[in-house]
């Protein structure tokens, strides 16, 4: 069964009058790495949101492995991570243990504790960031780079099929943006998680998505890397609604 | 030197209370310190003091006996539903819950003390707490308390412990925000209420804040640090109230000065953590 994990139907959605989406027709086929560019203010955080279940639309119809999102009840199956190596507070007393088990706080539910085999799937978590060797360690002392990893093992360890990443690599250094990009491709043809990342590293991200969607209030384009890269400047610069030049980054 | 502690009964139950107050004060304060909450303490503490300036004014008036901790737990537990309540209506501003509720505390409190023309008992015990102010009721209650706290703490840890560390991803991953918040609040308003008698409205908030400030230097994680807190909490009540007895002393004083001294020893810890990873890393 080859279902879509999300499907949107004429979703539009306002913030008072001014509205943020306008009539999107969207669907994330399983196994796609799909990055989502826009300019700012063009609705990605608000798509986001509307797919995690914070926000209602408007109008039109979101669908969740097939339930619709006000009847969905398994919201261990999609992860995830926001900009978090930039906003978080580096003083926090956790260790990376602890941190990555308050992801497995919902499912448990209230009244139950974490046993041996919630241990082993968050040590299993850790391996798959590749992080496993600073278990014990104070989330505060280590590198930007290192706490995102912390982040994805976060929503990782419930294994989710969906991993929505917002931003993940604001704040990080370029060489370890290219790091944490091989680490995607690595879960999504390894381990099949389907992600959705939003950026603004649009040169790195025609590297490694399978998908790119570009978003100003409207769908204005949906297609492999190959084809976005195509985009004349003068098609991009109608996306955006003002001049932009493309900048391709050489690896 | 602890024969008196043993041999008088309003001391035995002012030192078992204060081994209660020693564990209960500090656990919570580790979540309100993390959660960036320290002030909520002080204003729950001065709303508490209106309940107990309300319950000696009934008393006076009406010459009845009316436990003033009592009325003090009440008027702490509806004053911490105001204070989530006020930190909705100012979602930007959410510390101004704090001197709104911390005033009007004050306010209530001149208020019911000038009613009752002035108390015959001691005030002063309850503004910098007393070694001899626990009878056996109020060990009974406090103990309770305690029972409670430390229940719900245990059954809730990794919902509150998940809410402190990120409260956004908490909301996401469809944990209930609000009514976890709730409930840890209506929990400290009862500790302050019950600690009260020991540390003194003025100070009962050091008893929740100092320990888990030196805490946090020393500790490399939340469990860890919980666990300083309370042994920090502990070695301060438990010296403190055997201090303050011997030097006739209020004892929030003396807790207070000892959580300080274990403070001050604390605060070069970390630097020297850091140094030597520096080290390392260079």
């Amino acid at each position: 069964m080859n279902r879509p994990i999300v499907t949107m139907k004429n979703v539009s959605f306002s913030y008072g009058n001014k509205r943020i989406l306008d009539n999107i027709q969207f669907e994330i086929p399983r196994r796609k790495f799909m990055g989502l560019v826009g300019p700012n203010g063009g609705g990605k955080t608000t798509m986001i949101k509307l797919i995690l279940g914070l926000l209602e639309p408007d109008e039109g119809e979101i669908k969740l492995f097939d339930t619709p999102i006000g009847k969905f009840q398994e919201r261990e199956k999609i992860g995830f991570v926001s900009q978090k190596a930039n906003s978080f507070n580096r003083d926090f007393p956790a260790t990376v243990f602890e941190v990555v088990s308050t992801g497995l706080t919902a499912k448990l539910g209230y009244l139950r504790f974490l046993k041996k085999k919630h241990k082993s799937k968050i040590v299993k978590a850790l391996e798959m960031v590749d992080m496993v060797d600073y278990l014990d360690e104070n989330i505060g002392n280590l590198s930007g780079g290192q706490q995102q990893r912390i982040f994805i093992a976060r929503a990782l360890v419930n294994e989710p099929e969906l991993l929505i990443l917002d931003e993940p690599t604001v704040g990080i250094d370029e060489a370890n943006v290219k790091r944490f990009y091989e680490l995607l491709h690595q879960l999504n043809t390894e381990q099949n998680i389907t992600l959705l990342l939003v950026t603004h590293d649009t040169g790195i991200m025609t590297e490694y998505a399978t998908d790119i969607v570009y978003l100003n209030k409207t769908l204005h384009f949906h297609g492999n890397p190959e084809e976005y890269s195509s985009l004349s400047d003068e098609e991009l610069s109608k996306f955006y609604g003002h001049r932009v030049m493309a900048i391709t980054h050489d690896a | 030197m602890l024969a008196d502690f043993l041999q008088y009964d309003f001391l035995r139950y002012t030192f078992y209370t204060g081994i209660l107050i020693g564990i209960i004060a500090p656990l919570l304060g580790t979540f309100i310190v993390v959660r960036r909450l320290s002030l909520i303490a002080d204003a729950l503490s001065h709303v508490t003091l209106a309940g107990i300036a309300f319950g000696l004014m009934v008393e006076k008036l009406f010459i009845i006996t009316f436990p003033p901790i009592y009325s003090g737990m009440v008027f702490s537990v509806i004053g911490s539903i105001f204070i989530e309540k006020l930190r909705t209506v100012y979602r930007s501003f959410q510390e101004l819950a704090i001197p709104i509720i911390l005033s009007a505390g004050v306010g209530l409190s001149v208020i019911f003390i000038s009613v009752a023309n002035g108390f015959n008992t001691d005030l002063f015990g309850y503004l910098f707490g007393s070694v001899s102010a626990v009878g056996r009721n109020d060990f009974i209650l406090i103990f309770i308390i305690f029972f409670i706290v430390v229940t719900i703490v245990v059954l809730f840890y990794k919902e509150l412990f998940t809410l402190s560390f990120d409260e956004e991803y908490a909301t996401i991953s469809g944990i209930h925000t609000k009514r976890i918040h709730l409930l840890f609040i209506v929990l400290t308003s009862l500790v302050i209420a019950a600690s009260m008698r020991i540390v003194g409205v003025l100070l009962v908030s050091a008893l929740m804040t100092l320990p888990v400030a030196a805490a946090m230097r020393i500790a490399k994680g939340f469990k860890q640090m919980v666990f300083l807190s309370v042994l920090f909490g502990e070695i301060s009540v438990i010296i403190g109230i055997i201090t303050g007895y011997y030097l006739n002393i209020p004892p929030g004083g003396t807790i207070v000065m000892i959580a300080v001294l274990i403070l001050l020893a604390a605060i070069p810890y970390k630097q020297r953590r850091k140094s030597i990873s520096e080290v390392r890393d260079a």
